[in-house]
């Protein structure tokens, strides 16, 4: 594994402070933008938590991501106000343009990974989604494609 | 003149545009070498006029405009330079007529008493609006004296359960340790709520010192707040202001110069519905899965690291330095007897102002969908109105006299929550809006229990059946006594609420379950699966593009001649639809 650099200076940085095991987790996601089972067994190892609590606090938590990512994250809000301004049919339009079959979630050249959230706290404007930090508010299929062009 | 601009800058106003418009208004000034103090705050409320744009002049007249485009910004403040400004688009003014003057008046905005009008990133726009000093006068009272005045006041907590702040201060005050902690609870997990994000964009400090006097008052040293990170703008807001507080002295040891000593810190959540769940928060800052535990014994006894706890809620925290500066008495002219002060609630769905509002307890519904809220977004008619979230009910409009208060609320099956209100209309389904929310819940059961986690699962199925038109009768006692039993055997509110969404469902609008089980038909036609498509002979020119569309091939016909839809076939994707160019396919 090649960060193991990195990692270490993670496992430093929280090193004697209690309750690190997420904020130490988050860190080291940032670096692959994911959670490798090599890089949970890395901190296993370092840092003496038991593998099975690394890979339970992983599991249990959606910020934790488990499979590589895409350069850009959408998040598609599947509120409650959303729903009832059928935030179905952009995620169908999503699927669609981005051509994600099945349950594929990253599209096939890694541009893109599409994840369903529960509420971005922007329901004035729903149907709502986020591409990494920017928001996108009143949506309606048609407008996807052109968002989507923004981001290569 | 001396002219400043406002412009709302938080997550509201930034997806709507207001960074752009920002930017644009910047620029304006800077080539026009005009000496105008641009200034950023948060939201107002009025999220369905963002972005907003307010010109104050000398210090007194202000008009704000809504939906303001870059384009316009130029005209906007050339005209009201030249003292004539722009009628149109106003939505609020102190000497123009603007649309939203009344819904404001409306309201009483204690918790909200900044938002929209202070930059929350500027602690000295906050000291200037009588900020901090709840805190001064607080460390001068008795520890004792704060805690008589939290309970004197009523105030109840708005995470949900409404349990009265005072009391719970003073068991962790009554607890006998030298650690204890005080949590702020910023999990905000009911999806359509957005009371909490806006409080902390708009006004982080009030949080904060709610937070330093609560834990002189319990003597915690050491509080945390737990935020989700679905807030990236409040999490930057909270940060800013916690250094800020500091630097001011406000945190840190001998604060004030008494030798009362606290530090703070922030602690974003990593995607949990349940860690907002007190016990399985304290639990999530602990580093472990956001598992609840068993109560007793209660946070104030052992909580956080086994230590005495006290948690609370933003919105409860925002309202201390007000009780302590006003007093008790004056929170108790607004509200009623039961539930006093105010309430902050977040209107979205079919709602013509949506946005957020904050409006005294006891008020009828009424008055807050159709006075506050403006009525419906579109001509179809109010169906119900769901409070509470995924732990709620769905109120329908035959009850919309109740008034807002906790006990009234809760005898209609729905609770108050923590302030979500998500309208709905008759092109809504009660049936899948149940279904939605129970694939919620049976998502985030952190699986502890087994009728939450399996019960949530079995209920989710029968409503999936219903809704494609397979279910039966009796179903729906399945589905009674399924939600007795996840009521009885689960271990935190999550489970033993779980079931709330589809009982009031099927109390209130038990005809529409009976329609998709016995008539095969959904009324709102939102249920794909009891859509049907035709084609409309007279229409048809028979230029096949629905046929090479159809991804199952149920669609036949010659070309130049009328096609035909095979119903055993279809699969109800609405493709040929979407591509008919002469409106030949009927959808019902
Ligand atoms: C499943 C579940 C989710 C909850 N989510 C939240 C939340 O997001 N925010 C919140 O303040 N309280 C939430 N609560 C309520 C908390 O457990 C707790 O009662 C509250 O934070 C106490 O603060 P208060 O007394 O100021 O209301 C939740 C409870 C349950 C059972
Ligand atoms: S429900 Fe979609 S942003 Fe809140």
């Amino acid at each position: 594994m090649n960060n193991q650099k990195a990692i270490d200076g993670i496992i430093a940085k929280y090193n004697g402070k209690k309750g690190a095991l997420i904020p130490l987790l988050q860190e080291v996601q940032e670096i692959d933008r994911y959670l490798s089972k090599d890089a949970m067994r890395y901190v296993s190892e370092k840092t003496d938590v038991k593998l099975a609590q690394i890979y339970g606090v992983a599991t249990f938590y959606t910020m934790f991501r488990l499979k590589p990512q895409g350069k850009h994250i959408i998040r598609i809000c599947k509120g409650t106000a959303c729903h009832v301004s059928d935030a179905n049919s952009i995620l169908k339009q999503l699927r669609e343009t981005l051509q994600l079959e099945g349950d594929e979630d990253t599209t096939k050249n890694g541009i893109f990974t599409l994840m369903e959230v529960a509420c971005l706290g922007c329901c004035s404007l729903a149907p709502v989604m986020m591409i990494n930090d920017d928001t996108f508010g009143k949506l309606v299929p048609e407008s996807i494609s052109e968002i989507l062009k923004k981001y290569k | 003149m001396n002219l400043s601009i406002k412009v709302g800058l938080g997550s509201c106003g930034l997806a709507a545009g207001a960074g752009e418009v920002y930017d644009a208004i910047e620029k304006y000034l800077a080539e026009n070498k005009l000496n105008i103090n641009l200034q950023k705050t948060a939201c107002i409320g009025l999220c369905f006029e963002e972005p907003l744009m307010e010109i104050i002049a000398n210090g007194e007249k202000s008009i704000t405009y809504g939906q303001v485009t870059a384009a316009q910004i130029g005209d906007l403040i050339e005209a009201f330079q030249i003292g004539k400004p722009i009628p149109e688009n106003v939505v609020l003014s102190n000497f123009m007529v603007a649309s939203e003057n009344e819904n404001l008046q409306k309201q009483k905005r204690i918790v909200l008493r900044n938002c929209g009008i202070i930059n929350p990133q500027s602690i000295e726009d906050y000291l200037a609006r009588d900020g901090y000093k709840a805190l001064e006068k607080s460390l001068k009272l008795e520890r004792k004296e704060i805690i008589d005045e939290m309970k004197n006041s009523g105030l109840r907590g708005r995470g949900g359960a409404g349990f009265p702040t005072g009391l719970k201060w003073e068991f962790a005050y009554n607890a006998q340790n030298d650690k204890k902690y005080i949590v702020c609870n910023a999990d905000e997990g009911d999806p359509g709520a957005f009371m909490d994000r806006s409080v902390l964009e708009g006004d982080p400090h009030s949080v904060i010192e709610g937070m330093i006097i609560g834990a002189f008052a319990i003597g915690a040293d050491e509080g945390y707040i737990y935020c989700r990170a679905e807030y990236p703008l409040a999490i930057r807001h909270l940060k800013k202001a916690i250094v800020d507080a500091e630097a001011e002295g406000f945190l840190g040891d001998n604060i004030l110069g008494t030798n009362f000593k606290f530090k703070l810190h922030i602690k974003e959540g990593a995607g949990a519905f349940v860690c907002g769940e007190e016990t399985a928060l304290m639990a999530s800052i602990e580093g472990e899965r956001g598992m609840p535990r068993i109560r007793p014994p209660f946070p104030a006894q052992s909580g956080l690291w086994s230590k005495p706890t006290n948690i609370n809620n933003v919105e409860t925290l925002a309202n201390i330095a007000w009780i302590i500066l006003n007093g008790a008495s004056e929170y108790k002219k607004y509200g009623t007897e039961d539930s006093p002060g105010t309430k902050v609630f977040a209107l979205a769905g079919k709602i013509k102002n949506s946005g957020l509002i904050e409006v005294p307890m006891g008020i009828p519904l009424k008055d807050v969908i159709y006075g506050v809220g403006g009525g419906m977004k579109t001509e179809k008619p109010f169906k119900g109105v769901q409070l509470g979230g995924p732990s709620g009910g769905c109120v329908p409009a035959s009850l919309l006299d109740t008034t807002v208060d906790y006990a009234s609320i809760n005898k209609t099956g729905a609770i108050m929550g923590s302030g979500g209100m998500v309208v709905m209309d008759t092109g809504t389904c009660m049936v899948d809006v149940a279904k939605f929310f129970l694939d919620f819940t049976q998502k985030e059961s952190c699986g502890k229990c087994t009728f939450c986690r399996i019960g949530t699962k079995r209920m989710l199925e029968i409503l999936t059946k219903i809704t494609e038109g397979k279910g039966k009768i009796e179903d729906l006692q399945k589905l009674e006594e399924l939600s007795e039993n996840i009521i009885k055997g689960s271990l935190c509110g999550l489970g033993q609420t779980a079931p709330n969404p589809v009982l009031t469902t099927m109390k209130y609008f038990k005809e529409e379950y009976l329609e998709h089980i016995k008539e095969k038909k959904c009324s709102a036609g939102v249920c794909v699966a009891l859509q049907k498509y035709e084609i409309i002979a007279d229409k048809c020119i028979g230029c096949t593009v629905c046929a090479k569309k159809c991804p199952v091939n149920a669609i036949s016909g010659e070309v130049k001649k009328v096609h035909f839809i095979n119903q055993t076939e279809c699969i109800k994707c609405g493709i040929c639809f979407d591509v008919c160019k002469f409106n030949a396919i009927n959808k019902s």
